[in-house]
């Protein structure tokens, strides 16, 4: 009799640790088939995927891909021709608007209130907000905070629109093209918050056209362009899906003519490229050949090589 | 609750650091009431005016006289008091009684009782009735504070809110928990708040300087001055409940207003106007706004006089509500 409770509390106990292993790994979100078509344009058709919790999602693509409408579909903001959405497996979820935090591309702020008004005014919507101090330390807004919100240059106001993502403390984070038209320092420093903010174990889903802070920020990425899915995955495994090679770079002036169709390199610039499976091999044989090699540069794949090769038009063309 | 009281305090800070929409706010009533006044400072209009009761028989005296005009009252309180205001010069009773009454204090009732003297076919018996005069200054002052919250109401409300929608704002508060009905109300009040007090300071500035009248209850025409307001700022959430384009708001908010500043007895009374032009002024909220606030000015009514006045304005400020609601949409597609 003892042995048959120890097995049945054992099991018990089983069961409770899966659970709990079950609900961390469920997706956060699961979309499947996303479509939306507005009278002129199908922007988005058929898209499908799941979230896990806890991880930087990024959605990558060109400009008009359909990044904006799927997160926007997502977000509640917009309606979805069809397709459906669960938050957490539920459809239509209430908890979604005070479990989410969303930074739009392009949001104005209230113009004649400060950044700590529009801080507390957000607050207000939430039964239960992050405190001010926290997030102004967080996001870095002490400097401005009593300066109006319509007066912020770019990289201080989109630090304020994190905030207001973060105010009520979200289990999932929409960011939306979060550093277009940041110079390269405010994007860095934005990349920065993004990853204090991983580390916290929030879900955050990021859409990009910039190849190199999906690299950056990303776990997992679903590339898109023209409404659909075109590939799907870690940023590593997709380039080692798609790559067996790397670029060897070099001046088109170090290079002979009659070279150029051997070695089928392609035109980037004054840059000729050419695809080698094997470093060593190749570059020996341009010392043999006596291309000057003072304008070598040896890169591995980008994401935007990959899109490259997926779409045959550049991410951000 | 947090949610509208935080909306309606944000809202409010915003209003009062708009510096331009805050000095045109106290200002122009002001201007306006001042241009007025000097406009109509001078000596009043040569005509003299008769009231005729129960009647409209003019009697012969005045039959010829081109520069009197006489005016037809089947209401014999309502012909009194115009007597007391000044609004007539005289009242003469024209069923042949030779009763006539006059107030004391009009000169021009002084010219007319000498014409009435050399008709010697009647037995004239005159009656006093005295009472303060009413000038057009008096009878407009309700007219212009109903103007100056009828435009700050449509514009006020209709074109912040299309700004927000077309700048984003309104995107950003649909991703949180805030309901369209927060942020309407909180919208409806903070205006009706700030109007209360932008007209009360002009109403107190106007008075200091033009001694205007008032004979009625000033809680009373508070009272009218916020259901007007209510009624007008709903009708403005309307037109904004959908449009991001701000010219085609101010089109249509333009649409409503002028016909209302023109017909809703602000500056001229319809009392001889066309009949359907007068019907076509009771479907506007500042028709009753401005004739309910005259009346307790200007009549010193009570509630019950002006209560027709207050229930149509709640009648279309919850149609107005209800349909701005319906309607309502954060962004257009």
């Amino acid at each position: 009799m003892r042995f048959i409770v120890i097995i049945l509390i054992c099991s018990n106990d089983t069961l409770t640790v899966n659970s709990i292993i079950k609900s961390y790994m469920k997706p956060i979100l699961e979309v499947s088939n996303l479509v939306k078509h507005f009278p002129k344009v199908k922007a988005v058709n058929g898209i499908s995927f799941s979230i896990p919790t806890g991880i930087c999602f990024g959605l990558l693509g060109p400009n008009g891909a359909g990044k904006t409408t799927t997160i926007e579909m997502i977000e509640g903001i917009t309606k979805p021709t069809s397709g459906e959405i669960l938050y957490k497996g539920i459809a239509n979820n209430p908890a979604f608007k005070l479990e989410a935090g969303i930074q739009f591309q392009s949001t104005a702020l209230m113009d004649f209130l400060t950044v700590k008004e529009v801080l507390k005014l957000f607050g207000s919507f939430y039964s239960n907000p992050q405190p001010l101090a926290e997030l102004v330390k967080q996001c870095f807004l002490e400097e401005f905070l009593n300066q109006p919100a319509a007066k912020l240059s770019g990289g201080q106001k989109q630090r304020v629109l994190l905030a207001l993502a973060l105010i009520n403390d979200p289990d999932i984070i929409f960011l939306d093209e979060p550093t277009t038209g940041l110079d390269p320092h405010s994007r860095r420093n934005f990349w920065h918050l993004i990853e204090t903010i991983k580390q916290k174990g929030k879900t955050i889903i990021l859409t990009t056209h910039y190849m190199d802070e999906a690299e950056q920020l990303c776990d997992q990425l679903l590339i898109v362009d023209h409404g659909q899915v075109i590939a799907q995955g870690s940023p590593s495994k997709l380039l080692q899906e798609h790559f067996d090679h790397v670029f060897i770079c070099l001046d088109e002036a170090d290079i002979a003519p009659e070279l150029h169709d051997k070695y089928k390199f392609t035109k980037h610039g004054n840059q000729l490229v050419h695809q080698s499976l094997s470093v060593e091999k190749t570059l020996q044989e341009f010392i043999q050949l006596g291309v000057s090699l003072n304008s070598l540069q040896v890169r591995n794949p980008t994401l935007d090589d990959l899109f490259l090769q997926l779409t045959g038009h550049k991410l951000r063309e | 609750m947090n949610q509208l009281l935080g909306l309606f305090v944000a809202r409010s800070k915003e209003y009062y650091r708009d510096r331009g929409s805050l000095i045109w706010s106290f200002v122009m009533p002001p201007l306006i009431i001042a241009a007025i006044a000097m406009a109509f400072s001078g000596q009043e209009a040569p005509l003299l005016k008769v009231g005729l009761y129960p009647n409209a028989e003019t009697p012969s005296v005045f039959a010829d006289a081109s520069y009197i005009q006489t005016v037809h009252f089947s209401d014999l309180d309502k012909a009194n008091t115009k007597v007391r205001h000044h609004q007539i010069d005289l009242l003469v009773f024209t069923d042949n009684s030779g009763h006539y009454l006059f107030n004391p204090e009009s000169q021009k009732a002084a010219i007319l009782q000498k014409l009435l003297v050399q008709d010697s076919s009647t037995s004239w018996q005159s009656q006093a009735l005295s009472g303060r005069q009413v000038r057009y200054i008096d009878w407009v002052i309700p007219g212009v504070l109903g103007m100056n919250l009828m435009f700050s109401g449509l514009f006020g409300v209709g074109f912040v809110i299309v700004r927000y929608r077309k700048n984003g704002v309104l995107k950003r508060l649909q991703a949180t928990p805030v309901s369209p009905i927060a942020f309407l109300s909180a919208q409806l009040l903070s205006r009706l708040l700030i109007m209360l007090m932008v007209s009360t300071t002009v109403y107190l500035a106007c008075d200091f300087f033009l001694d205007f009248l008032m004979l009625g209850s000033y809680i009373d025409l508070l009272l009218v001055a916020v259901t007007g307001n209510l009624c007008i700022v709903s009708l403005g959430l309307v037109v904004a409940s959908r449009l991001a384009n701000e010219e085609l708001a101010n089109g249509l908010l333009n649409l409503f207003a002028f016909p209302m500043m023109l017909l809703s007895e602000v500056w001229f009374s319809l009392d001889g106007a066309p009949e359907w032009m007068a019907t076509a002024s009771q479907f506007f909220p500042l028709t009753h706004m401005v004739q309910a606030a005259r009346k307790i000015m200007v009549e010193g009514a009570g509630l019950a006089e002006v209560s027709h006045h207050l229930f149509m304005m709640l009648i279309m400020g919850a149609i107005f509500l209800s349909v701005a609601a319906y309607l309502f949409k954060w962004r257009t597609d």
